[in-house]
Protein backbone atom coordinates (compact mmCIF):
# COMPACT_ATOMS: atom_id res chain seq x y z
CA UNK A 1 0.00 0.00 0.00
CA UNK A 2 1.20 3.19 -0.99
CA UNK A 3 2.22 5.57 2.17
CA UNK A 4 -0.58 8.44 2.06
CA UNK A 5 0.53 11.77 3.03
CA UNK A 6 -0.68 14.09 5.33
CA UNK A 7 -2.68 15.83 4.19
CA UNK A 8 -4.66 12.74 2.89
CA UNK A 9 -4.31 11.47 6.04
CA UNK A 10 -6.09 14.05 8.09
CA UNK A 11 -8.17 15.54 5.17
CA UNK A 12 -11.48 15.32 3.69
CA UNK A 13 -10.89 12.75 1.11
CA UNK A 14 -11.82 8.87 0.80
CA UNK A 15 -9.42 8.01 2.77
CA UNK A 16 -9.02 10.79 4.96
CA UNK A 17 -9.99 10.80 8.48
CA UNK A 18 -11.29 14.69 8.42
CA UNK A 19 -15.21 14.37 9.08
CA UNK A 20 -14.57 11.92 12.04
CA UNK A 21 -12.00 14.25 13.82
CA UNK A 22 -14.02 17.52 13.19
CA UNK A 23 -16.94 15.12 14.93
CA UNK A 24 -14.78 14.32 17.33
CA UNK A 25 -13.48 17.85 17.94
CA UNK A 26 -17.40 18.51 18.33
CA UNK A 27 -17.66 16.42 20.69
CA UNK A 28 -15.03 17.78 22.85
CA UNK A 29 -16.32 21.39 23.21
CA UNK A 30 -19.60 19.47 23.94
CA UNK A 31 -18.55 17.43 26.57
CA UNK A 32 -16.69 20.22 27.92
CA UNK A 33 -19.67 22.84 27.71
CA UNK A 34 -21.65 20.54 29.70
CA UNK A 35 -19.23 19.57 32.35
CA UNK A 36 -18.40 23.29 32.52
CA UNK A 37 -22.50 24.52 32.66
CA UNK A 38 -22.34 21.80 35.44
CA UNK A 39 -19.65 22.95 37.11
CA UNK A 40 -21.26 26.78 37.24
CA UNK A 41 -24.32 24.90 39.36
CA UNK A 42 -22.29 23.28 41.27
CA UNK A 43 -19.72 26.13 41.73
CA UNK A 44 -22.53 28.85 42.71
CA UNK A 45 -23.90 26.24 45.37
CA UNK A 46 -20.57 25.78 47.18
CA UNK A 47 -19.45 29.40 46.70
CA UNK A 48 -22.90 30.51 48.30
CA UNK A 49 -22.13 27.48 51.33
CA UNK A 50 -18.66 29.21 51.31
CA UNK A 51 -20.38 32.66 51.83
CA UNK A 52 -23.46 32.58 53.70
CA UNK A 53 -23.99 29.24 55.12
CA UNK A 54 -24.02 28.53 58.84
CA UNK A 55 -20.49 26.41 60.13
CA UNK A 56 -21.26 23.41 59.06
CA UNK A 57 -22.21 24.24 55.40
CA UNK A 58 -19.54 25.81 55.31
CA UNK A 59 -16.93 23.42 57.04
CA UNK A 60 -18.51 20.69 54.05
CA UNK A 61 -18.21 23.42 51.13
CA UNK A 62 -14.63 24.21 52.55
CA UNK A 63 -13.95 20.40 52.33
CA UNK A 64 -15.58 20.21 49.34
CA UNK A 65 -12.90 22.51 47.43
CA UNK A 66 -10.06 21.57 49.08
CA UNK A 67 -10.74 17.73 48.15
CA UNK A 68 -11.90 18.30 44.92
CA UNK A 69 -8.62 20.40 44.36
CA UNK A 70 -6.38 18.05 45.80
CA UNK A 71 -7.01 14.62 43.99
CA UNK A 72 -5.92 13.71 40.63
CA UNK A 73 -9.09 14.08 38.15
CA UNK A 74 -8.30 11.03 36.53
CA UNK A 75 -9.29 9.34 40.02
CA UNK A 76 -12.49 11.62 39.89
CA UNK A 77 -13.14 10.33 36.49
CA UNK A 78 -12.83 6.61 37.20
CA UNK A 79 -14.57 6.90 40.28
CA UNK A 80 -17.64 8.22 38.11
CA UNK A 81 -16.86 5.63 35.49
CA UNK A 82 -17.00 2.19 37.38
CA UNK A 83 -18.43 3.92 40.23
CA UNK A 84 -21.77 5.22 38.21
CA UNK A 85 -22.24 1.87 36.53
CA UNK A 86 -21.96 -0.04 39.96
CA UNK A 87 -24.15 2.38 41.77
CA UNK A 88 -27.16 1.94 38.98
CA UNK A 89 -26.57 -1.64 38.84
CA UNK A 90 -27.27 -2.14 42.32
CA UNK A 91 -30.32 0.45 41.62
CA UNK A 92 -31.60 -1.39 38.64
CA UNK A 93 -31.37 -4.69 41.16
CA UNK A 94 -33.77 -3.50 43.24
CA UNK A 95 -36.06 -3.33 40.50
CA UNK A 96 -35.53 -6.86 39.21
CA UNK A 97 -32.87 -5.73 36.14
CA UNK A 98 -30.04 -8.19 36.46
CA UNK A 99 -26.18 -7.86 35.43
CA UNK A 100 -24.16 -4.89 34.41
CA UNK A 101 -25.60 -1.53 33.36
CA UNK A 102 -23.41 1.15 31.30
CA UNK A 103 -23.88 5.09 32.16
CA UNK A 104 -23.41 6.04 28.94
CA UNK A 105 -20.14 8.06 28.87
CA UNK A 106 -21.08 11.46 27.77
CA UNK A 107 -22.93 11.85 31.21
CA UNK A 108 -19.87 10.26 33.06
CA UNK A 109 -17.45 12.79 31.31
CA UNK A 110 -19.58 15.94 31.76
CA UNK A 111 -20.73 14.84 35.74
CA UNK A 112 -16.82 14.05 36.27
CA UNK A 113 -15.92 17.50 34.54
CA UNK A 114 -18.16 19.01 36.74
CA UNK A 115 -17.73 18.08 40.41
CA UNK A 116 -14.27 19.04 39.87
CA UNK A 117 -14.43 22.23 37.77
CA UNK A 118 -17.48 23.12 40.63
CA UNK A 119 -14.64 23.38 43.37
CA UNK A 120 -12.62 25.66 40.89
CA UNK A 121 -16.13 27.87 40.04
CA UNK A 122 -16.73 27.95 43.66
CA UNK A 123 -13.55 29.69 44.39
CA UNK A 124 -13.70 31.95 41.11
CA UNK A 125 -17.01 32.85 42.73
CA UNK A 126 -16.13 33.58 46.00
CA UNK A 127 -13.44 36.32 45.16
CA UNK A 128 -15.79 38.24 42.75
CA UNK A 129 -18.49 38.01 45.37
CA UNK A 130 -15.62 39.76 47.68
CA UNK A 131 -15.49 42.68 45.40
CA UNK A 132 -19.12 43.36 45.43
CA UNK A 133 -19.68 46.86 47.15
CA UNK A 134 -20.70 46.03 50.58
CA UNK A 135 -22.71 49.16 50.25
CA UNK A 136 -24.68 48.29 46.82
CA UNK A 137 -25.67 45.33 48.85
CA UNK A 138 -26.45 47.11 52.17
CA UNK A 139 -29.02 49.86 49.72
CA UNK A 140 -30.32 46.78 48.17
CA UNK A 141 -31.93 45.45 51.50
CA UNK A 142 -32.68 48.80 52.55
CA UNK A 143 -34.87 49.37 49.43
CA UNK A 144 -36.46 46.45 50.35
CA UNK A 145 -35.27 43.22 47.86
CA UNK A 146 -35.64 40.07 49.37
CA UNK A 147 -32.75 37.88 49.18
CA UNK A 148 -33.88 36.21 45.44
CA UNK A 149 -34.27 39.60 43.57
CA UNK A 150 -31.33 40.81 45.46
CA UNK A 151 -29.36 38.31 43.82
CA UNK A 152 -30.86 38.10 40.73
CA UNK A 153 -30.93 41.85 40.44
CA UNK A 154 -27.36 42.94 42.87
CA UNK A 155 -25.28 40.02 42.73
CA UNK A 156 -25.98 37.99 39.71
CA UNK A 157 -24.82 40.38 37.40
CA UNK A 158 -21.75 41.68 38.84
CA UNK A 159 -20.43 38.73 40.11
CA UNK A 160 -20.44 37.50 36.56
CA UNK A 161 -18.18 40.16 35.50
CA UNK A 162 -15.85 39.91 37.92
CA UNK A 163 -15.68 36.37 37.64
CA UNK A 164 -15.20 36.39 33.74
CA UNK A 165 -11.25 36.27 33.53
CA UNK A 166 -11.22 33.90 36.32
CA UNK A 167 -14.13 31.44 34.42
CA UNK A 168 -11.79 31.83 31.27
CA UNK A 169 -9.49 29.93 33.45
CA UNK A 170 -11.70 27.41 34.36
CA UNK A 171 -12.86 26.84 31.11
CA UNK A 172 -9.17 26.05 29.55
CA UNK A 173 -8.77 23.58 32.50
CA UNK A 174 -11.87 22.01 31.57
CA UNK A 175 -11.11 21.75 27.99
CA UNK A 176 -7.73 20.01 28.98
CA UNK A 177 -9.45 17.68 31.38
CA UNK A 178 -11.69 16.63 28.67
CA UNK A 179 -9.18 15.01 26.94
CA UNK A 180 -9.05 12.54 30.15
CA UNK A 181 -12.73 11.20 29.44
CA UNK A 182 -10.68 9.54 26.61
CA UNK A 183 -10.17 6.67 28.87
CA UNK A 184 -13.81 5.89 29.56
CA UNK A 185 -14.73 5.78 25.88
CA UNK A 186 -16.35 8.27 24.64
CA UNK A 187 -15.25 9.24 21.21
CA UNK A 188 -13.68 12.83 21.60
CA UNK A 189 -11.08 14.25 20.14
CA UNK A 190 -8.24 11.92 21.55
CA UNK A 191 -10.08 9.14 21.93
CA UNK A 192 -10.40 9.39 18.16
CA UNK A 193 -7.11 9.89 17.48
CA UNK A 194 -5.99 6.70 18.90
CA UNK A 195 -8.47 5.25 17.04
CA UNK A 196 -7.22 6.70 13.75
CA UNK A 197 -3.85 6.22 14.89
CA UNK A 198 -4.55 2.91 15.43
CA UNK A 199 -5.94 1.99 12.54
CA UNK A 200 -3.44 3.87 9.89
CA UNK A 201 -0.08 2.83 12.31
CA UNK A 202 0.51 6.84 11.94
CA UNK A 203 0.55 8.18 15.05
CA UNK A 204 2.39 11.16 15.19
CA UNK A 205 0.30 12.52 12.93
CA UNK A 206 -3.12 11.94 14.97
CA UNK A 207 -1.77 13.05 17.95
CA UNK A 208 0.25 16.53 16.79
CA UNK A 209 -2.93 17.29 14.65
CA UNK A 210 -5.30 16.89 17.97
CA UNK A 211 -3.11 18.68 19.36
CA UNK A 212 -3.29 21.30 16.64
CA UNK A 213 -7.44 21.12 16.84
CA UNK A 214 -7.18 21.64 20.79
CA UNK A 215 -4.79 24.88 20.27
CA UNK A 216 -7.19 26.23 17.67
CA UNK A 217 -10.21 25.85 20.48
CA UNK A 218 -7.79 27.45 23.29
CA UNK A 219 -7.08 30.45 21.10
CA UNK A 220 -10.45 30.67 19.83
CA UNK A 221 -12.25 31.10 23.61
CA UNK A 222 -9.04 32.93 24.87
CA UNK A 223 -10.61 35.30 22.24
CA UNK A 224 -14.29 34.84 23.56
CA UNK A 225 -13.39 35.58 26.64
CA UNK A 226 -11.29 38.50 26.50
CA UNK A 227 -14.21 40.17 24.35
CA UNK A 228 -16.69 39.18 26.81
CA UNK A 229 -14.54 41.07 29.71
CA UNK A 230 -14.39 43.99 27.66
CA UNK A 231 -18.01 44.00 26.74
CA UNK A 232 -18.73 43.30 30.17
CA UNK A 233 -16.46 45.80 31.71
CA UNK A 234 -17.66 48.69 29.58
CA UNK A 235 -18.72 51.80 31.54
CA UNK A 236 -16.35 50.56 34.46
CA UNK A 237 -14.06 53.26 35.50
CA UNK A 238 -10.68 51.72 36.21
CA UNK A 239 -7.50 52.36 38.27
CA UNK A 240 -5.09 52.05 35.90
CA UNK B 1 -17.88 1.16 54.31
CA UNK B 2 -15.54 -2.32 54.48
CA UNK B 3 -12.35 -1.51 56.52
CA UNK B 4 -10.85 -4.25 56.17
CA UNK B 5 -11.05 -4.16 52.16
CA UNK B 6 -9.95 0.15 52.60
CA UNK B 7 -6.66 -1.34 54.84
CA UNK B 8 -6.12 -3.90 51.62
CA UNK B 9 -6.34 -1.10 49.30
CA UNK B 10 -3.95 1.02 51.03
CA UNK B 11 -1.82 -1.36 51.55
CA UNK B 12 -1.59 -2.12 47.96
CA UNK B 13 -1.76 1.93 46.65
CA UNK B 14 1.05 2.89 49.26
CA UNK B 15 3.84 0.99 47.00
CA UNK B 16 2.72 3.55 44.01
CA UNK B 17 3.89 6.15 46.18
CA UNK B 18 7.41 6.19 45.78
CA UNK B 19 7.11 6.15 41.95
CA UNK B 20 4.51 9.28 42.17
CA UNK B 21 6.99 11.23 44.18
CA UNK B 22 9.60 10.23 41.92
CA UNK B 23 7.78 11.41 38.64
CA UNK B 24 6.75 14.35 40.56
CA UNK B 25 9.91 15.52 41.96
CA UNK B 26 12.44 14.11 38.92
CA UNK B 27 10.09 16.24 36.41
CA UNK B 28 9.90 19.36 38.83
CA UNK B 29 13.75 19.47 39.06
CA UNK B 30 14.07 19.16 35.05
CA UNK B 31 11.11 21.44 34.51
CA UNK B 32 12.40 24.35 37.04
CA UNK B 33 16.13 24.31 35.06
CA UNK B 34 13.92 24.62 32.01
CA UNK B 35 11.42 27.38 33.01
CA UNK B 36 14.18 29.57 34.25
CA UNK B 37 15.94 29.08 30.98
CA UNK B 38 12.96 30.19 29.08
CA UNK B 39 12.01 33.11 31.53
CA UNK B 40 15.39 34.54 31.08
CA UNK B 41 14.75 33.98 26.97
CA UNK B 42 11.44 35.78 27.67
CA UNK B 43 12.91 38.56 29.58
CA UNK B 44 15.63 39.16 26.93
CA UNK B 45 14.62 41.66 24.90
CA UNK B 46 15.91 40.07 21.70
CA UNK B 47 13.55 38.71 19.61
CA UNK B 48 15.21 35.78 18.74
CA UNK B 49 14.72 34.25 21.96
CA UNK B 50 11.34 35.89 22.72
CA UNK B 51 9.45 34.45 20.57
CA UNK B 52 10.44 30.97 20.63
CA UNK B 53 9.58 30.78 24.31
CA UNK B 54 6.50 32.75 23.57
CA UNK B 55 5.29 29.93 21.42
CA UNK B 56 6.90 26.85 23.52
CA UNK B 57 4.61 28.58 26.34
CA UNK B 58 1.30 29.08 24.16
CA UNK B 59 1.41 25.41 23.06
CA UNK B 60 2.76 23.70 26.05
CA UNK B 61 -0.48 25.46 27.81
CA UNK B 62 -2.74 25.07 24.93
CA UNK B 63 -2.59 21.58 24.56
CA UNK B 64 -4.06 19.09 27.29
CA UNK B 65 -1.08 17.02 29.35
CA UNK B 66 -2.22 13.69 28.31
CA UNK B 67 -2.13 14.48 24.45
CA UNK B 68 1.53 15.08 24.91
CA UNK B 69 2.38 12.18 26.48
CA UNK B 70 1.12 10.03 23.63
CA UNK B 71 2.36 12.40 21.33
CA UNK B 72 5.76 11.57 22.89
CA UNK B 73 5.33 7.91 23.71
CA UNK B 74 2.87 6.33 21.08
CA UNK B 75 3.18 9.73 18.33
CA UNK B 76 7.89 8.61 18.34
CA UNK B 77 7.16 5.02 17.58
CA UNK B 78 6.12 6.38 14.15
CA UNK B 79 9.84 7.40 13.89
CA UNK B 80 11.30 4.43 15.43
CA UNK B 81 14.59 3.39 13.04
CA UNK B 82 15.35 6.90 12.65
CA UNK B 83 15.42 7.16 16.58
CA UNK B 84 16.97 3.86 16.95
CA UNK B 85 19.48 5.23 14.28
CA UNK B 86 20.27 7.69 16.90
CA UNK B 87 20.29 5.96 19.48
CA UNK B 88 17.17 7.59 21.45
CA UNK B 89 14.83 4.78 21.09
CA UNK B 90 16.47 3.23 24.38
CA UNK B 91 14.98 6.48 26.31
CA UNK B 92 11.47 6.89 23.66
CA UNK B 93 10.45 3.07 24.41
CA UNK B 94 10.63 3.21 28.44
CA UNK B 95 7.00 4.68 29.76
CA UNK B 96 8.95 6.12 32.35
CA UNK B 97 11.40 8.32 30.89
CA UNK B 98 8.54 9.46 28.50
CA UNK B 99 6.26 10.30 31.37
CA UNK B 100 9.20 12.26 33.21
CA UNK B 101 9.86 14.31 29.14
CA UNK B 102 6.22 15.32 28.77
CA UNK B 103 5.84 16.03 32.64
CA UNK B 104 9.17 18.21 32.50
CA UNK B 105 7.99 20.26 29.41
CA UNK B 106 4.72 20.63 30.68
CA UNK B 107 5.77 21.70 34.19
CA UNK B 108 8.64 24.25 32.05
CA UNK B 109 5.60 26.39 30.37
CA UNK B 110 3.81 26.96 33.13
CA UNK B 111 6.65 27.29 35.90
CA UNK B 112 8.63 30.03 33.24
CA UNK B 113 5.66 32.32 33.59
CA UNK B 114 5.50 31.95 37.33
CA UNK B 115 9.44 32.78 37.16
CA UNK B 116 8.56 35.43 35.09
CA UNK B 117 6.23 37.04 37.24
CA UNK B 118 8.45 36.81 39.95
CA UNK B 119 11.47 38.46 38.46
CA UNK B 120 8.86 40.90 36.46
CA UNK B 121 7.87 42.33 40.47
CA UNK B 122 11.57 43.17 41.86
CA UNK B 123 11.50 46.70 42.22
CA UNK B 124 13.13 48.80 40.00
CA UNK B 125 14.39 50.83 43.12
CA UNK B 126 16.27 47.92 44.64
CA UNK B 127 17.89 47.19 41.22
CA UNK B 128 18.98 51.03 40.81
CA UNK B 129 20.39 50.85 44.39
CA UNK B 130 22.57 47.69 43.76
CA UNK B 131 24.07 49.17 40.54
CA UNK B 132 24.50 52.47 43.02
CA UNK B 133 26.30 49.89 44.79
CA UNK B 134 28.67 48.96 41.77
CA UNK B 135 26.54 45.57 41.59
CA UNK B 136 26.22 44.49 38.08
CA UNK B 137 25.47 41.29 35.99
CA UNK B 138 25.46 37.98 37.81
CA UNK B 139 26.52 39.06 40.96
CA UNK B 140 23.47 41.57 40.85
CA UNK B 141 21.14 38.71 39.51
CA UNK B 142 22.75 36.57 42.26
CA UNK B 143 22.49 38.72 45.18
CA UNK B 144 19.20 41.12 44.56
CA UNK B 145 17.35 40.54 41.53
CA UNK B 146 16.88 36.46 42.19
CA UNK B 147 16.58 36.42 46.12
CA UNK B 148 13.62 38.27 46.16
CA UNK B 149 12.08 36.78 42.69
CA UNK B 150 12.30 33.55 44.55
CA UNK B 151 10.53 35.22 47.56
CA UNK B 152 7.67 36.48 45.22
CA UNK B 153 6.91 32.89 43.12
CA UNK B 154 7.63 30.80 45.58
CA UNK B 155 3.31 30.47 46.87
CA UNK B 156 2.49 30.09 43.12
CA UNK B 157 5.15 27.44 42.29
CA UNK B 158 3.92 25.81 45.38
CA UNK B 159 0.56 25.36 43.52
CA UNK B 160 2.45 24.28 40.56
CA UNK B 161 4.10 21.91 42.74
CA UNK B 162 0.64 20.41 43.81
CA UNK B 163 -0.20 20.54 40.30
CA UNK B 164 2.52 18.50 39.19
CA UNK B 165 1.85 15.98 41.67
CA UNK B 166 -1.85 15.44 40.64
CA UNK B 167 -0.60 15.16 36.67
CA UNK B 168 1.54 12.64 37.36
CA UNK B 169 -1.12 10.58 37.69
CA UNK B 170 -1.81 10.34 33.52
CA UNK B 171 1.74 8.04 33.74
CA UNK B 172 -0.69 5.47 34.63
CA UNK B 173 -2.04 5.78 30.65
CA UNK B 174 1.11 4.70 30.00
CA UNK B 175 1.62 2.13 31.75
CA UNK B 176 2.76 3.54 34.82
CA UNK B 177 1.55 1.93 38.04
CA UNK B 178 1.70 4.83 40.45
CA UNK B 179 -0.95 5.40 42.39
CA UNK B 180 -4.05 5.95 40.43
CA UNK B 181 -2.76 3.18 38.17
CA UNK B 182 -2.89 1.05 40.80
CA UNK B 183 -6.26 2.18 42.18
CA UNK B 184 -7.49 1.95 38.55
CA UNK B 185 -6.46 -1.80 38.33
CA UNK B 186 -7.62 -2.32 41.90
CA UNK B 187 -11.07 -1.03 40.92
CA UNK B 188 -11.10 -3.02 37.43
CA UNK B 189 -10.31 -6.26 39.91
CA UNK B 190 -12.92 -5.81 42.69
CA UNK B 191 -15.60 -3.25 41.00
CA UNK B 192 -15.84 -1.42 44.27
CA UNK B 193 -14.96 1.57 43.14
CA UNK B 194 -15.83 4.17 46.18
CA UNK B 195 -13.69 2.60 48.65
CA UNK B 196 -10.62 2.08 46.63
CA UNK B 197 -11.47 5.92 45.37
CA UNK B 198 -11.68 7.04 49.25
CA UNK B 199 -8.41 5.28 49.89
CA UNK B 200 -6.04 6.44 46.85
CA UNK B 201 -7.71 10.31 47.67
CA UNK B 202 -6.85 10.57 50.88
CA UNK B 203 -3.19 9.35 50.05
CA UNK B 204 -3.20 12.16 47.56
CA UNK B 205 -4.51 14.61 49.88
CA UNK B 206 -1.76 13.74 52.77
CA UNK B 207 0.86 13.77 49.85
CA UNK B 208 -0.36 17.55 49.16
CA UNK B 209 -0.77 18.31 52.26
CA UNK B 210 2.29 17.82 53.35
CA UNK B 211 3.91 19.79 50.12
CA UNK B 212 1.80 22.57 51.14
CA UNK B 213 3.30 22.70 54.62
CA UNK B 214 6.32 22.21 53.71
CA UNK B 215 6.39 25.31 51.29
CA UNK B 216 4.88 27.28 53.57
CA UNK B 217 7.65 26.73 55.86
CA UNK B 218 10.10 27.44 53.14
CA UNK B 219 8.43 30.69 52.70
CA UNK B 220 8.94 31.74 56.53
CA UNK B 221 12.08 30.82 56.37
CA UNK B 222 12.61 32.89 53.26
CA UNK B 223 11.18 35.95 54.51
CA UNK B 224 12.06 37.04 58.18
CA UNK B 225 11.85 40.78 56.97
CA UNK B 226 8.19 39.82 56.45
CA UNK B 227 8.03 38.67 60.57
CA UNK B 228 6.15 40.64 63.21
CA UNK B 229 9.58 40.94 65.36
CA UNK B 230 9.42 39.44 68.79
CA UNK B 231 6.91 41.11 71.18
CA UNK B 232 8.33 43.36 73.85
CA UNK B 233 5.88 44.11 76.83
CA UNK B 234 4.62 47.67 76.89
CA UNK B 235 6.57 50.06 79.15
CA UNK B 236 4.09 51.94 80.87
CA UNK B 237 5.08 55.82 80.76
CA UNK B 238 4.02 57.10 84.20
CA UNK B 239 2.82 60.65 82.46
CA UNK B 240 0.13 58.81 81.03
CA UNK B 241 -1.36 56.49 83.96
Amino acid sequence: MQQLSYFELVGFGPNGWGWALLMATGMTIAVATCGFLAGSVVGTFVAWGKIGGHAPVRWLADGYTTVLRGIPDLLVIYLFYFGGSAALGAIGSLFGAEGFIGVPAFVTGALAIGIVSGAYQAEVFRGAYQVVSRGELEAARAVGMHRWLMFRRIIAPQVLRYAIPGLGNTWQLVLKESALISVTGLVELLRQSQVAAGSTRRPFDFYITAAILYLLITWVSTYLFQRAETHSMRGMRRAS
Amino acid sequence: MDFAFMQEAFLRLIAGVPLTLNLAFTSIAFGAVLAMLLALMRMSNIKAFDWPARAYVFVFRGTPLLVQIFLIYYGLGQFRPALQELGLWGFFREPYWCAVLALTLNTAAYGSEIIRGGLQSVPYNQVEAARACGMSGFLLFRRIIFPIAVRQALPAYGSEIILMVKATSLASVITMMEVTGLAAKMISQTFRAVEVFVVAGLIYLVLNFAITRIIMAIEWWLSPHLRRPPAVEPRLEAAHV
